[in-house]
């Protein structure tokens, strides 16, 4: 990466944790759409507890700490950052399965 | 838009998972054909993004929030193919990590957000580039315009699933009128959002807007 592009990846990264760490703080907690059709609707009752419901992060930290704040940010920060590297990782195969494709005369491993 | 488990039967919730991952297995292939390597943090970085910006949930109307989707977003951004990935990473940490969105319902929220919503918007956004006026200023609002689309079309795809295999006895017909009403409300934030965040990047780095400049948009759009 140039200098002028790394630049730019770190400001976006900035502002993709300012997002996820502050902005994230003024979400509306109402019901999204789909849930809130759900509830107008009368399905909502269909829908059943997470399988994760338990874990501490579940509905972005709500089981951290007392402070909502607080499990928001983590949650935005943790969640971010995650989410760069998982797909920094899946786009690094994208990348491995065009190399495999265009050398099929190449063998892979010992 | 994220559906929790119980909401959709099993064998569709199954079903819808095939379709996902056939999804992500083209777009892998079709991805790694365009990207560079020098694209490859980038899109790691629009992912992070989509993440972030889907956290804030704003109001719509009395009692209803929405959030971003992204996947139009990161379409004009990255490409539409890489969208599906990108979408695809943010629905599995959602999902794996902050219960966001049922683990049986992954691949129908994959087929939604991640699969419709960036292709749907993309062919939206094509046919708008080549219809309006050859100038780079059309990319944002080519761009918006195509995130309301794929907004509605994502909520379509929820609808055709619930007729499927909805577990609860409601008409279609009454789910289809509430979640195009909705939406087409929440489509207007994610228009709003994404002409923003495209004309800021426009504005700094054209040169990294697929949408941009990936044929055949280039020949219609004049890239500066």
């Amino acid at each position: 990466m140039d200098r002028r592009t790394r630049a730019f990846f770190l400001i976006g990264l900035l502002v993709a944790i300012v997002c996820g760490v502050v902005v994230s703080q003024f979400a509306s907690s109402n019901p999204d759409g789909l849930e809130y059709v759900a509830e107008q609707k009368g399905f909502i009752d269909t829908a059943q507890d997470h399988a994760l419901s338990d874990f501490a992060l579940a509905d972005y930290g709500d089981g951290l700490t007392d402070n909502s704040t607080l499990n928001t940010a983590v949650a935005g920060l943790l969640g971010t950052v995650v989410t760069l590297i998982a797909g920094y990782g899946v786009f690094w195969l994208a990348r491995r399965t065009r190399a495999r494709d265009e050398e099929p005369q190449t063998t892979h491993g010992p | 838009m994220h559906i929790p488990d119980g909401v959709i039967n099993g064998p569709t919730s199954a079903g819808f998972g095939v379709i996902a991952a056939g999804g992500v297995g083209v777009a892998l292939r079709r991805t790694g054909a365009y990207l560079s390597e020098r694209q490859v943090p980038l899109a790691g970085l629009v992912a992070a993004f989509v993440f972030a910006a889907q956290m804030f949930n704003f109001p719509v109307i009395s009692g209803m929030s929405g959030h971003l989707i992204g996947g139009l977003l990161a379409a004009v951004l990255v490409g539409p193919w890489a969208a599906v990935l990108v979408l695809s990473v943010v629905l599995a940490v959602q999902g794996l990590f902050f219960a966001d969105g049922g683990l049986s319902a992954l691949g129908l929220n994959i087929v939604n957000m991640g699969v419709i919503a960036p292709l749907g918007g993309y062919a939206v956004y094509r046919l708008l580039v080549g219809i309006l006026p050859r100038s780079t200023r059309v990319v944002p609002l080519a761009a918006g315009l195509a995130a309301f689309a794929s907004v509605v079309l994502a909520a379509t795809g929820f609808v055709i699933e619930f007729a499927i295999g909805g577990t609860a006895d409601v008409s279609t017909g009454a789910v289809l009128t509430a979640m195009l009403g909705a939406h087409v409300l929440i489509g207007i934030g994610e228009a709003l959002l994404t002409a923003l965040i495209v004309s800021a990047v426009m504005a700094s780095r054209p040169d990294l807007v697929y949408g941009a400049t990936a044929a055949p948009v280039a020949t219609a759009v004049e890239v500066t």
